[in-house]
This record gives structure tokens, C-alpha cells and sequence, in this order.
């Protein structure tokens, strides 16, 4: 890997800033990658469309937001239907199917996972949405490995939630695990 | 470098700067998108003995920041263009009665309460000329969160060496991208401490006569000497006075002893300018866009350089007149309407050679942006 960028987008309170926050300071803290994350969102503190941008490099970035990712991340059909055009031919396109119809192919691999549906049936808490997301990122892309993910979950969050974190980790992994890249 | 690595964003790079530098007093009023800078200090001052306020509003914080200098700390305030606005009155009283601090203007599209999320950098002139009356000011800015790490301990150091409140210009990208800072090792970059009196208690202080060497030792407020402190034109002894001689001696004190310094002061970064038949010139976030189209068209052979401006007050004329003065294009690359732009058209032997490349529509500047608007200026086309 040259170089990945990512963005995630969803609805403001979905959490996906923090999967792209602890995804970035995954690659930098725990595996000594140089990475940027920034955001886009708009003067509300919940709902709105929300975008977060990350580049993961091995060498220094000085443009720090994302045009073409090789990566896009759709969780409501707001952001799917604003963003999907700007995948990057041959990138990966992953959206919610709880949250999100696809309404065209685009020219990269597609995934429609059921992220929410086993979140809510095998853990019952939404809350942890974001890292099965993260979960099935990193499965595919293999971009950080999963112990650098709870690594820097580890020194975020209340010990209490650090097992539901784990098992959101592992089951978006597995959710993939037919689709990882070599 | 050794130190400790994290992984935060330009607003707590700021933070760690201003603790590094010795920051002990905080008050501000949150605003996007510079509240992370006081969120993170109403955490950490209190860990290191500091104090952290959250004021009514930003005249409250700009004078409780000029209050607490006096008697010794160094201190600090951060907002945004609506804030910065309010603060001008005390920026201004600070400059004349030469309180060391430090303000961060983590700026956002205006005027007015204009984009609250959105990155500009349309408060160049503001930082300049935003409170009334014939004076100097150093304005500060960086594009990386090591070079705003960095340049928030110069801030420091130039505020307590010319006993000047100093501004750092950010904006909301840098504020609010995350990426790696190492925090180097105390002592490892020399700071500026308070140069005190040594006038002893009992003993005639004179708060405003400068030693020899034209700097101001002060005495902690509030300590053994009384004296007074005004925004009126003072004395030595700091007591209004409309003497023509007095008067017109502070002015040219206070704008000189910045003035005569710009060579000290001004900080920049340049890339492959020495043959550079286009010069970029730019500062804040918008040289992390420049940089990227420079590195991408000198890969294909073009002779393109950049200028990043980290000191933009006082502005170095000679500097950006001496680096130009082979290019046959000058572009000053910034989010506002041309700011910086004007003041180096002023600065260069050919003026007609400098074009503006900007973005004001509140989305950051790509380098596709900057090479189409070259294009466009090189007559080539989009």
C-alpha cells in the first residue's frame, strides 16, 4: 500500500468520525504509518449529512482531504446518494443495507453488508455501529490490524464497553471475510 | 526528534505548544472552530497549577488574559472571526500598554457569524489593522501540526521578548485536521521567560523606560511596586501624559520595535524557489494544497516553487521582493478575496507578474483548483 484514502459518511451521531479518528490514530500510533483525518459536518450537534476523510500513506500528506477515495463508506441513503459517484474506479463501495438502497453499480467492488441487522441481533446495541464498520474496512483492506484498532480503543473508551467493541470488530471482519484483499 | 508521538488535531497541537511554552492562564469563550483549544485547556491548565476561565463573552476574556499577564503569567485566549471582532478594543490596549499575550484565531468564513464550520482565511487584514490607531502586530501561522506546535512557542517567545500580544492565524482546516505531532522533550527548544525587574521593593520602579537594549522589564502586578497602567499615551512612570514628545516617542516606540525586527520575527518555509520560473506563495492550510501541486508538477519537470509565509505581520517586503525577483509568475494562493495578494503586489519589482489563486466558496482549496487556476493564468486553458 502506496497510499488509501477513505471516507466515511452517515448522519451526525452514527459515530462515523470516531471509526475514522481511531482508524487514522491506529496506523500512526500502533503501526507507524503517517496518516490525516479530517471532517466535514455542519452547525447541528446531531442528524445532518457527515463526511469524515482518511489518508493512510507511507509517505508525508500534504492535501489532507479526500476527492476520489479508494474507500467510501455510505451508512444513510443521504450520504450514499451524495457520495457514491465519487468512488474511485476500482475502490470499494460499502453501504448499510438497513440504512441504505443501492440504486446503481459503480465502477468498483460493492458491498451491501448487513452491519446493523448483526449489530442489533448479536449484540442489541447500536452503539457500536461504527467499529463493526471499521471492522469490515480493515477486513478488506487489511490497512491496520485489528489489534492496533483496540490498541487505541483501549486508551478512548470505559473498560465496561471494551468487549461489545471487540465483538463489533470481529463480526464485521467476519462479514467480509470472503472479500479480503489478497 | 525524541519526544512523545500522538496523534491530534491542529487545535491541540496549539495547546500543546502554548503548555509547552509555559502557557499558565487561560480564559476565552468557545467558539467553532477553535473550541478544542479550550476544551483541552480547561483539562490540562488545572493538572500544572494553571487556571482555565470560560468568560461572558471575548471582551471578558481578552481583558482577563491582559489582567493576569500583568502580574507574571503567560497567558492565552483562542476564538474565531465573531470573537476575534469583539477582542479588538483590548487588542489595542494591550499593544499600548505592552502586555505579553497570546491570541489564537482559529479562522472561519465571515464576516458576520458567516460559516461556523467552514475553513477561509479572510481575517488577514482584520489581524492586521482590527483595532484602531497607528500600530504594529505580529501575526503568526503554520500549515502542519509540528510547524503550529512550533510556531505557538515562537508566539510565546516573541510576546514576552517585544512585550506584545501576538496573533496565531489559523484556520478551520488546520484547526480541525488530525494527524501526527511529536512533542519533543523539555528543554529541547529554548523558550523566552519574563524579563523582571530588578528594582527592589521601597525602590522608584519605572514601568515604561526602556533598558538600553530598548526592552521593558516589568514587575509582577499586584507585587511590591505600584504603578499605574493605561491605554491613554504614558510616561515612564505609565501616567497619562499629552506631551508632544511623549506622544510621539510611544508611537514610534511601538511600532518601531516591531518594525526594526522583521527580520528576527518573520519565519518562512520555502521549496525549490531558486529556480522557480512560477513562484506560489502561500500560508495557513492552503500551503498544504500549494505544496502538493508544487511536489506533483516539479515530478514533471516544471520549474514551480512555494513560499509559505509563517510570520504574515509584520509583513517582510524585502524577503518576498528578493525571493520573486527572477519569477515570470507570482500566484499568492489564500481562501479570502485577495488580502495577502495586494500586499505582495506591493512588495515586488513587477507587479504585473502577480495573479491570486483563491477559493472563498467555504470548501478548501485542492490542487487541482491551484492547477487549473494556473492554467488559466498561463493562458493555457482548463
Amino acid at each position: 500500500m502506496e497510499r488509501c484514502r477513505l471516507v466515511f459518511s452517515g448522519s451526525g451521531g452514527q459515530g462515523v468520525i470516531t471509526a475514522a479518528v481511531i482508524l487514522a490514530e491506529a496506523a500512526v500510533l500502533h503501526e507507524g504509518l503517517i496518516a490525516t483525518q479530517s471532517q466535514s459536518y455542519g452547525p447541528e450537534a446531531r442528524g445532518g449529512a457527515t463526511r469524515s476523510d482518511v489518508i493512510i500513506s507511507e509517505s508525508d500528506i500534504y492535501f489532507p482531504k479526500v476527492t476520489q477515495p479508494n474507500v467510501l463508506v455510505c451508512l444513510t441513503q443521504e450520504a450514499y446518494n451524495k457520495f457514491y459517484t465519487i468512488t474511485r474506479p476500482g475502490g470499494i463501495l460499502i453501504v448499510d443495507n438497513h440504512y441504505v438502497t443501492t440504486s446503481r453499480k459503480v465502477d468498483a467492488m460493492q458491498r451491501e453488508l448487513p452491519i446493523y441487522e448483526r449489530v442489533m441481533t448479536e449484540i442489541g446495541k447500536p452503539i457500536v455501529l461504527n467499529i463493526c464498520m471499521l471492522g469490515a474496512v480493515i477486513g478488506i483492506t487489511r490497512l491496520v490490524k485489528p489489534e492496533s484498532i483496540m490498541k487505541t480503543l483501549q486508551s478512548r473508551i470505559n473498560p465496561d464497553f471494551f468487549e461489545i467493541n471487540q465483538k463489533a470488530l470481529d463480526i464485521g471482519m467476519d462479514m467480509v471475510k470472503d472479500y479480503a484483499m489478497p | 526528534m525524541n519526544g512523545t508521538l500522538k496523534f491530534v488535531q491542529g487545535n491541540e497541537a496549539c495547546v500543546e505548544g502554548a503548555l509547552y511554552a509555559g502557557l499558565k492562564f487561560f480564559a476565552g469563550y468557545p467558539i467553532t472552530p477553535s473550541t478544542e483549544i479550550a476544551e483541552s485547556l480547561a483539562y490540562r491548565l488545572p493538572q500544572i497549577g494553571g487556571k482555565f476561565i470560560q468568560m461572558e463573552d471575548e471582551i471578558g476574556s481578552m481583558c482577563a488574559i491582559i489582567g493576569a499577564s500583568l502580574t507574571g503569567s503567560k497567558v492565552m485566549t483562542a476564538t474565531s472571526g465573531p470573537g476575534f471582532s469583539l477582542m479588538q478594543e483590548a487588542l489595542g490596549y494591550a499593544i499600548m500598554a505592552e502586555i505579553p499575550c497570546v491570541i489564537a484565531n482559529v479562522q472561519r468564513g465571515g464576516p458576520s457569524t458567516g460559516l461556523a464550520t467552514r475553513g477561509a482565511q479572510g481575517d488577514v487584514m482584520q489581524s492586521r489593522w482590527g483595532t484602531h490607531g497607528d500600530h504594529a502586530i505580529v501575526v503568526m501561522t503554520a500549515s502542519n501540526n509540528q510547524d503550529v506546535f512550533n510556531i505557538t512557542i515562537e508566539a510565546f517567545n516573541v510576546a514576552e521578548t517585544y512585550r506584545t500580544p501576538v496573533i496565531l492565524l489559523f484556520d478551520e482546516v488546520m484547526g480541525h485536521t488530525r494527524e501526527r505531532l511529536i512533542v519533543p522533550e523539555k528543554d529541547e527548544i529554548p523558550l523566552v521567560e519574563r524579563l523582571r525587574t530588578s528594582v527592589k521593593g521601597g525602590v522608584d520602579y519605572h514601568p515604561y523606560l526602556p533598558r538600553e537594549d530598548g526592552r521593558l522589564p516589568m514587575s509582577d502586578f499586584g507585587g511590591v511596586h505600584r504603578y499605574n497602567v493605561t491605554g491613554l499615551y504614558h510616561d515612564m512612570w505609565g501616567f497619562p501624559s499629552e506631551n508632544p514628545a511623549v506622544v510621539d516617542g510611544l508611537i514610534h516606540h511601538l511600532t518601531d520595535k516591531i518594525r526594526n525586527n522583521v527580520h528576527t520575527i518573520t519565519q518562512y518555509k520555502e521549496y525549490f524557489i531558486e529556480d522557480a520560473r512560477t513562484i506560489l506563495i502561500s500560508y495557513g492550510s492552503t500551503a498544504r494544497s500549494a505544496l502538493h501541486h508544487v511536489l506533483n508538477r516539479r515530478k514533471r519537470g516544471e520549474y514551480i516553487g512555494l513560499l509559505e509565509l509563517q510570520t504574515l505581520w509584520p509583513f517582510h517586503g524585502d524577503l518576498i521582493r528578493e525571493k520573486c525577483k527572477n519569477a515570470e509568475l507570482v500566484v499568492v494562493t489564500e481562501m479570502n478575496l485577495g488580502q495577502l495578494y495586494r500586499q505582495v503586489k506591493i512588495a515586488v519589482d513587477h507587479p504585473e507578474r502577480v495573479f491570486l489563486a483563491n477559493r472563498v466558496d467555504g470548501v478548501f482549496i485542492t490542487p487541482t483548483d491551484i492547477k487549473n487556476m494556473l492554467r488559466l493564468i498561463q493562458g493555457r486553458g482548463v
